[in-house]
């Protein structure tokens, strides 16, 4: 099938995919107008520092500001969020009342942070989140030498800023609602090997505990949290790390399937509540919902840097493609950074049965884990051994290809 | 075409070694290695490994290899 290219290319989201998208349009030949539209006031910045560096770094944080290429031509409209989209009239409105025409879109709206469980009342003061710049910010001017912090939530953004605050001199507990930190995305034994990472260094870890309740001061600020095991645990400054929402409420009643994601084809292109193709409209980073090769064709979201940088450049081919696109198969890959340790990841350990430890060597800061599913390598992490990981994404790359004959041995 | 890698900013994440493998690659020790004069004809694969080094510490530039 042929269709005619895009003239008029409006990008929603104006972080990591939107821009990364943005860029390969043009380097790929798109001569046509483009806009980005962006809910915060920023230009596009770098999350990944912000539960690290940001965190830790002194006297001042570094820049986080992404680059932006000289040749981008883009018209920038920041700090007004789209708030619906009519796929008929093919218009984004945006929260002034703009009605933006497009005949490409861009879906790269990334996710929010989860925010306080329903069970809990509104917590007081002192409560945080982190996503964005403002929020890193906010929780770096929090996390004074000898104040208590409690991370709510072991996974990678509350580990790393247990970690952080551990570094600045704070007293930390992290509390874990699993038997281990991380226990769903890359199974016990890694999860294991992280917990002892963050007792290691002082954490005062509580897994298999959650949040009951909040107490506050007189003056309306956090003083301490109630947990499940009865404890109450003072705290100065609490983070909720409850993971992560991709954020799609702007396109509810668009008619576009929407729910844990915008659910994409192969070729990132974004589907109806119906099953079919949007025509004109890709997605790509933290909000896309991608058929995952290694998971058996599920479409999962991956809330990865990589992914976006990926996905961006992948959507934009398939928005400029007169003929067919070619399918996204690329090998996910993610990383974290913990008390030194330089945890990389291939594939997707998520979505395996079974995790085979290689390598386990606490004291050397040195662990490399397979991941399989029903026999068959969908994943691997290491520690200390990134060198190994490449001959791991080899494989994962041949089971990344879209399946000639079904269920492919090996 | 020259490429240099500003060692203080990497963090081996490898990313380049999975992009342009030609070029980069580890030693034992999580050290990245690579060659800072390969042939043109590596020059998509290697502005791929910049574009994907979460730090961005590779710059590719023209010049005689
Ligand atoms: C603190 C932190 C640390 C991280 N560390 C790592 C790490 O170590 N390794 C790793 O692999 N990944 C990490 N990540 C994940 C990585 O940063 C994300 O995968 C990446 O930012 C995804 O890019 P994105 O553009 O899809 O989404 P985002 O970066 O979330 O950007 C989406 C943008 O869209 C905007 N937006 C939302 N709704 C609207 C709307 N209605 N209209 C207009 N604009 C809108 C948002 O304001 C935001 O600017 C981290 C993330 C965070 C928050
Ligand atoms: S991708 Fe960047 S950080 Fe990673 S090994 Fe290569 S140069 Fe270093």
């Amino acid at each position: 099938m042929r269709r005619p290219a895009p003239r008029e290319i409006v990008v929603v989201g104006a972080s990591l995919a939107g821009l990364r998208t943005a860029e390969a349009l043009r380097a790929q030949g798109f001569t046509g107008s483009l806009t980005i539209v962006g809910a915060e006031p920023h230009l596009p910045y770098d999350r990944p520092p912000l539960s690290k560096q940001v965190l830790t770094a002194q006297p001042d944080p570094p820049g986080t500001a992404l680059p932006l290429p000289a040749a981008l031509d883009a018209r920038w409209l920041l700090g007004r969020p789209a708030v619906g989209l009519d796929l008929t009239a093919r218009t984004v409105l945006l929260s002034d009342g703009t009605r933006l025409p497009y005949d490409g879109l861009v879906l790269a709206t990334g996710s929010a942070a989860r925010g306080t469980p329903a069970a809990l009342a509104v917590p007081p003061r002192g409560v945080l989140t982190l996503r964005g710049l403002d929020d890193a910010l906010a929780l770096r001017a929090a996390l004074l030498p000898g104040r208590r912090l409690v991370v709510v939530g072991a996974g990678f953004l509350g580990g790393e800023v247990a970690a952080a605050a551990r570094q600045r001199g704070l007293d930390v507990t992290l509390v874990e609602a699993a038997a281990q930190p991380l226990d769903r995305a890359i199974g016990s034994a890694a999860g294991t090997y992280v917990g002892d990472l963050h007792r290691a260094a002082g954490i005062d870890l509580r897994t298999r505990t959650t949040v009951t309740g909040f107490r506050a001061g007189a003056n309306g600020h956090v003083t301490a949290v109630e947990l499940t095991t009865g404890d109450t645990v003072r705290a100065d400054v609490v983070l909720l790390a409850l993971g992560s929402v991709p954020a799609t409420g702007w396109l509810a009643g668009s008619g576009m399937a929407v729910d844990g994601g915008v659910h994409c084809d192969p070729y990132l292109r974004a589907l109806r509540s119906d099953g079919s193709v949007v025509d004109g409209v890709v997605a790509a980073g933290d909000v896309a919902r991608v058929p995952q090769p290694l998971a058996d064709g599920a479409r999962l979201t991956l809330g990865h840097w990589t992914n976006a940088v990926e996905q961006g450049a992948a959507a934009a081919a398939t928005l400029l493609a007169t003929g067919t696109p070619a399918p996204f198969t690329t090998v996910p890959s993610f990383w974290s950074d913990l008390h030194g340790a330089r945890i990389r990841s291939v594939g997707l350990p998520a979505a395996a049965d079974e995790a085979r430890i290689v390598e386990h060597d606490l004291a050397g800061r040195h662990l490399e884990v397979a991941y399989h599913r029903r026999g068959r390598l969908v994943g691997a992490l290491t520690i200390g051994r990134t060198a190994r990981l490449a001959a791991y994404r080899t494989v994962l790359r041949d089971h990344s290809k879209p399946a000639q004959k079904p269920a492919s041995a090996a | 075409m020259h490429i240099t890698v500003d060692m203080n900013l990497c963090e081996s994440h490898g990313q380049c070694v999975f992009a342009a493998p030609d070029i980069f690659s580890f030693d034992d020790e999580d050290y990245l290695a690579y060659d800072a004069a390969p042939a043109d004809a590596l020059r998509d694969r290697a502005e791929k490994a910049a574009a994907v080094c979460p730090v961005r510490a590779i710059t590719v530039s023209a010049g005689a290899s």
